[in-house]
């Protein structure tokens, strides 16, 4: 197995606050990392770092060998790194399928094209029944999805989700955990970032758990779990069952 | 059918001059055309990519004087300066993109307002180049009749609306949407915004530099205080596309045919006249107020507040 | 070499209490940017506004410009307090595909302003030739052997020591009372004042009243030494955003000494450059610092305090 992505020692300061301090860990190419911590415990922040939002303070990324750290987030997206956010903000006058196109366009300049890669991709996702209607007017659960298609649609190798699940109901949860393996199964590789505590075990094959901006566990679910420092983090903090 | 509609405007505004109209409703039709150029530029730049511009007069002052300045140094007639014009005008876009297009949201704004006043006091106070406040004359006036700068600014005004129409429906249409509803997101995606942003500010510019290049050998007359003009070129501009109807293809057009005329409205009336500032301050707060998105763009909003339409 | 010092330290002084007045234009500005992110490029028209009611508290009913503080600040204050209510907070709420729609908002009342004082005023220069406009105090009156002459305008050191009481109080206000505490939390976090019970709505519009109420006294300080006319208010709209900038985003602090530049450098230019360059040279100034110095003065500051 080889790593996709390297992330050495890194720190991000905001003003004399360090949001994140020296985390190290290492993504493995085609597998599914979930990142999980307390509320404010730097994730966002380390993401926003791995896609090129944020320069890190201190350290580097390295990205299928490759350093990304201090490059724009477009650069990195080009590269084959994708990312949805945990606001979603679609193109709200437009259609889903406009949605789409808007991403496609990263690997063409043919609109023909774009839109072909944009119906497969809505296909795969399965939102084809909403293709033509305004973004605006989706529920919650389907805009997500189209968070993930956007995403998608710039044919990734890694894929970072921001609180995909957040907000959904029973079988939106199901639906989405389905389009994430399915995600996996095409051979890209996630790194997610979830507060329910049941999917993130289920899905991940390994996790990192960050708290006070710093890493405190790394490992397979199992270990994870067993882990004390993890569990007296998260002491008091009611997870969803 | 809609597709046909452009070209059955297009036809019938050809056909216009034929009807004889008077030299004054001509002067008007061509005044409505050149701001539907302008606001057509704009809106490029500013309702499908966001980017706000209270400068524009910068692009049309420089066409201008492109062609005004060819004129009065070389006595080469003005018509040459509109390829001089879109040379300028876009190298002006690039200064002013590296410049501007870095800050966020309404620091672009301001920097924008700031950089028209900054053309308009450069060409009143380097006389040797642009004869400062006397202006620039052009003598012998190429046609006494309007028909054919009729014809010339329908053509530029066809052209805008052909280009403008292909562009928002290319892949750079989509960046520059993208771009106005969430930049980083759009950067996420591999949009690169500074990019993206200086095209659209560059044929946004161009444009305007055709119409003001236009406005130079149409009037024969130029000084700062026209071209450079806050209120006048570079307000109004924002004002034909607001109450136009902002990122559609019409708007910009049916606010440039709004403007034109509710200007020359106010300006025949004895008293109110002078107000006509305050005037169109007030439409510009209502406007914003209750239909931001302007005529073409707030549609279903207008017909339910004028209450046409069935009772549902 | 004596001339030259004493060109050089009479401009210096005059550019200090040129700066010390456009500071208190920069503060409105600054608060209102700062606590509602809001850019107001109507605030050199209210301004202008509030000279006209001092212009004609002075022509009609013979009260001194410096006292008519009292009557043009609170007059200022309403006027802020109702385009707050009426205008802005409206448009905020509405959806439209162009972000800013608040400056577009307050070019539209800028515009309605300064034309309708045009057609009510018309554009004839105005002043108030008060009995002390031309007093001055000399150096030479003080220490018989100076080298150098130098002048203190009376009418200006006035003005700019009103300037920093109102300044001065405002920043007690700010920092030391409730209602102050309670506009600054506003300002750094709206979510945490509005979780902690601040009634947001009224900071808001208390200070866009507050900005307004300054402007409005700077008016009566500058009415004394400047011509009035309706465009005015543009320019000084413009030297209040460039002082906003240059202050760095919405810190008054930043806006004090961004006055105290500006005024300086505009002294400096008008007397070795000559006076038409001052508009061009306010823009300049504005350009630079978006560029090179985006934070402004202020994100000099808290480098500064970060190190410590």
């Amino acid at each position: 197995m080889t790593s996709i992505l390297e992330v050495r020692n890194v720190s991000m300061f905001f003003g004399g606050l360090a949001a994140v301090s020296n985390v190290s860990f290492e993504v493995q190419k085609g597998e599914i990392l979930g990142v999980i911590g307390p509320n404010g415990a730097g994730k966002t922040t380390l993401f926003n770092m791995v896609n090129g939002f944020y320069r890190p303070s201190r350290g580097e990324i390295y990205f299928r060998g490759e350093k990304i750290s201090g490059l724009k987030s477009y650069q990195i997206c080009k590269r084959g790194m994708a990312r949805t956010f945990q606001v979603v903000k679609p193109l709200q006058r437009m259609s889903v399928l406009d949605n789409v196109i808007a991403s496609a366009f990263l690997r063409t300049s043919s609109k023909a094209e774009a839109e072909e890669i944009a119906r497969e991709t809505i296909k795969f996702t399965g939102i084809s029944a909403d293709i033509d209607s305004i973004s605006k007017g989706l529920p919650l659960g389907k805009r997500k999805k189209l968070e993930i298609t956007r995403a998608l649609a710039t044919q990734p190798e890694l894929l970072l989700l921001d609180e995909s699940c957040a907000g959904l109901n029973p079988s939106e949860l199901d639906e989405s955990i389905e389009i994430i393996m399915k995600i996996k199964e095409k051979g890209i590789t996630i790194m997610v970032i979830e507060h329910h505590m049941k999917v993130i075990m289920s899905i991940s094959d390994r996790i990192v758990v960050v708290n006070y901006g710093q890493k405190i566990g790394d490992g397979t679910p199992g270990e994870i779990g067993g882990n004390p420092q993890v569990i007296e983090a998260y002491l008091g903090e009611s997870h969803h069952a | 059918m809609k597709k046909y509609i452009p070209f059955l405007v297009l036809g019938c505004m050809a056909l216009l001059p034929l009807l004889g109209l008077s030299d004054y409703l001509m002067h008007i039709l061509i005044l409505v055309l050149m701001w539907s150029v302008i606001g057509m530029a704009w809106n490029l730049l500013g309702g499908y990519c966001g980017q706000v511009s209270f400068g524009h007069a910068a692009f049309f002052g420089v066409g201008a004087y492109s062609a005004g300045m060819l004129y009065y140094h070389t006595g080469i007639a003005a018509w040459w300066g509109m390829p001089i014009a879109i040379v300028a005008a876009l190298l002006v876009a690039l200064g002013i993109g590296v410049i501007s297009l870095r800050l966020r949201g309404p620091y672009f704004v301001l920097s924008t307002l700031a950089i028209g006043e900054i053309f308009r006091i450069f060409a009143e106070n380097l006389e040797t180049y642009t004869q400062g406040n006397l202006g620039i004359m052009i003598q012998e006036r190429t046609w006494v009749e309007k028909a054919p700068y009729f014809y010339i600014i329908l053509g530029i005004a066809a052209l805008t609306f052909a280009v403008v129409k292909i562009v928002v429906q290319s892949k750079w249409g989509y960046y520059f949407v993208a771009i106005r509803e969430d930049q980083y997101a759009a950067e996420s995606l591999g949009i690169n915004s500074t990019l993206f942003k200086t095209i659209a500010l560059s044929l946004s510019g161009v444009f305007t530099g055709i119409a003001g290049a236009f406005y130079m050998n149409y009037m024969g007359y130029i000084d700062p205080g026209i071209v450079f003009a806050l209120g006048d070129i570079s307000i109004l501009t924002v004002m034909v596309v607001m109450v136009g109807g902002v990122a559609t293809y019409w708007g910009p057009v049916v606010g440039a045919v709004i403007m034109v005329f509710f200007s020359e409205l106010i300006r025949s009336l004895p008293t109110i006249g002078s107000a006509h500032q305050t005037l169109f301050g007030i439409l510009l707060i209502v406007i914003i107020i209750f239909l931001p998105n302007g005529i073409a763009g707030d549609l279903p909003k207008l017909i339910r507040i004028l209450g046409i339409g069935r009772k549902q | 070499m004596a001339p030259h010092i004493e060109l050089f330290l009479q401009t210096l002084i005059a550019g200090i209490l040129l700066g010390g007045l456009y500071a208190l234009i920069g503060l409105g500005m600054a608060l209102i940017l700062g606590v509602m992110r809001i850019i107001n490029l109507a605030h050199g028209d209210q301004m202008m506004i509030a000279m006209y009611v001092a212009f004609f508290g002075y022509d009609l009913f013979h009260i001194d410009p410096y006292i008519s503080i009292f009557i043009a600040a609170p007059v200022l204050f309403l006027l802020g307090v109702g385009l707050q209510k009426f205008l802005i907070t409206p448009v905020l709420r509405v959806e439209s595909i162009l972000p800013h729609n608040q400056v577009i908002l307050t070019v539209g009342i800028g515009m309605v302003l300064s034309n309708l004082a045009t057609v009510f005023f018309t554009s004839d220069y105005r002043s108030t030739p008060v009995s002390y406009a031309t007093t001055a105090w000399y150096l030479s009156d003080y220490w018989k052997d100076a080298p150098i002459e130098l002048s203190l305008s009376l009418p200006w050191t006035v003005s700019f020591v009103f300037s920093v009481i109102i300044s001065t109080l405002l920043w007690f206000f700010l920092g030391k009372t409730d209602t102050g505490r309670s506009i600054r939390a506003t300002a750094q976090d709206l979510d945490a004042a509005l979780l902690m019970g601040v009634n947001v709505q009224r900071m808001r519009m208390l200070t866009f009243g507050i900005g307004s109420a300054l402007v409005g006294a700077a008016a009566c300080l500058f009415i004394p030494i400047y011509y009035l006319y309706p465009a005015l208010g543009k320019q000084f709209t413009n030297i209040a955003f460039v002082i906003t900038i240059l202050g760095g985003l919405g810190s008054v602090e930043g806006a004090i000494v961004g006055g105290v530049i500006l005024g300086i450098f505009e002294s400096m230019t008008s007397t070795y450059l000559g006076m038409g360059w001052a508009p061009a040279g306010r823009f300049i100034i504005f350009v630079l610092v978006l560029i090179f110095l985006p934070g402004g003065v202020a994100s000099l500051i808290k480098k500064k305090r970060l190190a410590r």
